[in-house]
């Protein structure tokens, strides 16, 4: 290595830990924080704890609202997840299988959500749950998320069912296999790649999702790990200390799960570019 | 044996093409309505009602039955907030375009190559992408925390005087997009380092035995090559710019004196928690127009002469 590339190399790394630095020094601060007295975060809130104050992340712990809220999401994501891959691969397969007329528009048609936002038609759902009577329960949240996830789920379904070895189904065929039996039994088990990875899509959309169950949910018991934080803030607003750790709490699960699924979520991350 | 197979195959066939017929309807009749059903009831109806609603002026009990034609678009139009709310959507994207996808790019080219350190990197500017926009929101209302937050110790270790910038008019949408370039650099980072992985490594190695330099190589080799991403990157900008509500809410919660609204947060202020529905459907509308523009003129314009 001649003396230049050594400089450019050190002028390098010293950039990237300098935005590195950027982007942990808060999440740092926020786990430190939670470890700390509020003089002590007010005095310092960016050293190491004098003391580790196990206290508040205990409080946490053992607050069985805040088990309530993460089951809460859990329970609502999954939800969503196995509505949207079932739905969602039963329709995207009746598109890439059989041909028949107008299928090319409701192809289309389903896939109109993914033209616009959904807070675009926030109210009205609102409204709509409402009336169906579902407010302030778990399907007012697991539906509308499902139905808003479906278009991308069916476009990323559909060109993958159609790349499965068409000599499959006729083989299938031959030997007396209908076509809904067929979905069950080789289709769906055949995409476990890009159900994995719509999946996880839905599912982090659906556990960070703050807008629907804001709207939909009134009532602690079935809030939302996003809203009970948001409800935990209000009701400690002077004690960072006990907020920071509640947010890290909530944080801790979402990086071990990212780094086990990471190879889903960056694989949905391009699937979704490639959509645009 | 070889004539047995054959009238096998035959007839095989032949009741492939006789079944044709029955089973696929019946597929399609079991497999296909679900999907329409929940995807018409809560996506396709409420857009539909949100226009019809936005005619109305209505609290949300009972039918609809104060029509009053354009009066909420006209109301929209005409006010201050909602200027505001549409020249911040403007500034997000302006800062993305301008600031956070130039800083997302170098960054990619810095690291795109497969290594162990680069790997880390990557991890560590992705990582404000998979927190909750909600934790995000939090972490850094507690950084800019004039009492308490970093920017307090920093400020107090020059011995200035504590800044609330949240709450402070002129700078607390600085403080915002800073929350939003933190938090989605990564995203568009990992865009390019797809695109860059794909460039083939042949054609730099050409340019360099040619005797281009790096910066030549970036210039004429890489970013042509990746501008496909580059221009889906922008897209996402914008569209993401587009519903910004997450993040404001433990941030500002669109104050201070309503200047931090984006068009959503404007949308759920002023519609949902005062329940003026029709009102809100309206800005509904207008949010739904602008992404539809937005993505049809894309369509048209960039991603159409980049596939043909």
């Amino acid at each position: 290595m001649t003396r230049g590339q050594l400089i450019r190399n050190i002028l390098r790394v010293g950039f990237l830990c300098i935005v590195a630095s950027f982007v942990l020094a808060p999440m740092i601060a926020t786990v430190l924080g939670g470890f700390k007295t509020n003089a002590e975060i007010r005095t310092s809130a960016f050293a190491l704890p004098e003391s580790w104050n196990w206290e508040f992340y205990g409080s946490i712990v053992s607050d069985p609202m805040f088990w309530r809220y993460l089951g809460n999401s859990l329970i609502m994501s999954v939800a969503a997840v196995i509505i949207t891959l079932i739905v969602g691969a039963a329709a995207a397969y009746v598109f890439a299988q059989i041909r028949f007329f107008g299928s090319r528009m409701l192809f289309s048609y389903l896939l109109l959500g993914l033209m616009f936002p959904f807070a675009t038609a926030i109210l009205p759902l609102f409204i709509k749950v409402r009336d169906i009577g579902l407010l302030d329960t778990y399907w007012a949240v697991i539906l509308p998320q499902a139905a808003f996830s479906l278009s991308l789920a069916i476009l990323l379904f559909r060109t993958f069912f159609e790349q499965l070895p068409k000599e499959l189904f006729e083989a299938a065929y031959i030997d007396g296999c209908g076509y809904v039996r067929f979905f069950w039994r080789f289709t769906l088990p055949l995409s476990t790649p890009i159900l994995a990875t719509v999946g996880v899509f839905v599912f982090v959309q659906s556990w960070n999702n703050f807008l629907l169950p804001l709207v939909v949910l009134n009532s602690r018991e079935v809030f939302t790990w996003p809203l009970g934080m948001m409800q935990f803030r209000g009701e400690f607003v002077t004690e960072w200390n006990r907020t920071l750790a509640f947010v890290t709490l909530t944080i801790v699960p979402a990086i071990v799960f990212f780094l086990a699924a990471q190879k889903y979520i960056v694989a949905g991350l391009t699937g979704g570019a490639v959509k645009g | 044996m070889a004539i047995a197979a054959t009238t096998r195959r035959l007839s095989a066939s032949e009741r492939l093409r006789r079944s044709l017929g029955n089973g696929r309807v019946t597929a399609a009749l079991i497999l296909l309505p679900p999907a329409l059903l929940i995807f018409t009831l809560f996506v396709m109806l409420p857009l539909g009602e949100s226009v019809w609603y936005s005619f109305f002026n209505w609290n949300g009990y009972g039918a609809p039955t104060d029509f009053v034609g354009l009066e909420n678009y006209q109301r929209i139009a005409g006010h201050s907030i909602f200027h505001k709310a549409v020249g911040n959507t403007l500034k997000i994207v302006a800062i993305s375009i301008l600031l956070q996808m130039p800083l997302a790019l170098l960054l990619a080219l810095l690291i795109y190559r497969k290594t162990p350190t680069n790997a880390v990197f990557r991890l560590i500017f992705f990582l404000p992408f998979i927190l909750a926009e909600v934790a995000a929101g939090l972490i850094w209302s507690f950084v800019f925390d004039g009492n308490y937050g970093v920017t307090a110790s920093i400020a107090q270790s020059f011995g200035a005087e504590s800044f609330f910038i949240l709450a402070d008019r002129d700078w607390a949408f600085v403080a915002v997009m800073t929350v939003i370039v933190w938090k989605y650099f990564g995203f568009h980072m990992m865009i390019y380092i797809a695109a860059l992985q794909s460039v083939p490594e042949d054609l730099i190695e050409a340019a360099r035995i040619e005797g281009a330099k790096r910066r030549q190589i970036v210039r004429y080799v890489q970013i042509p090559h990746i501008k496909p991403a580059i221009i889906v990157s922008a897209f996402f900008a914008i569209i993401g710019a587009l519903q910004v509500f997450d993040i404001i809410i433990p941030l500002t919660n669109g104050g201070p004196s309503n200047q931090t609204h984006t068009i959503v947060t404007y949308l759920y202020t002023f519609g949902l928690t005062r329940l003026n529905i029709g009102f809100g459907s309206a800005v509904g509308v207008i949010l739904f127009f602008a992404a539809i523009t937005v993505a049809i003129f894309y369509q048209r314009f960039f991603m159409g002469k980049d596939k043909a």
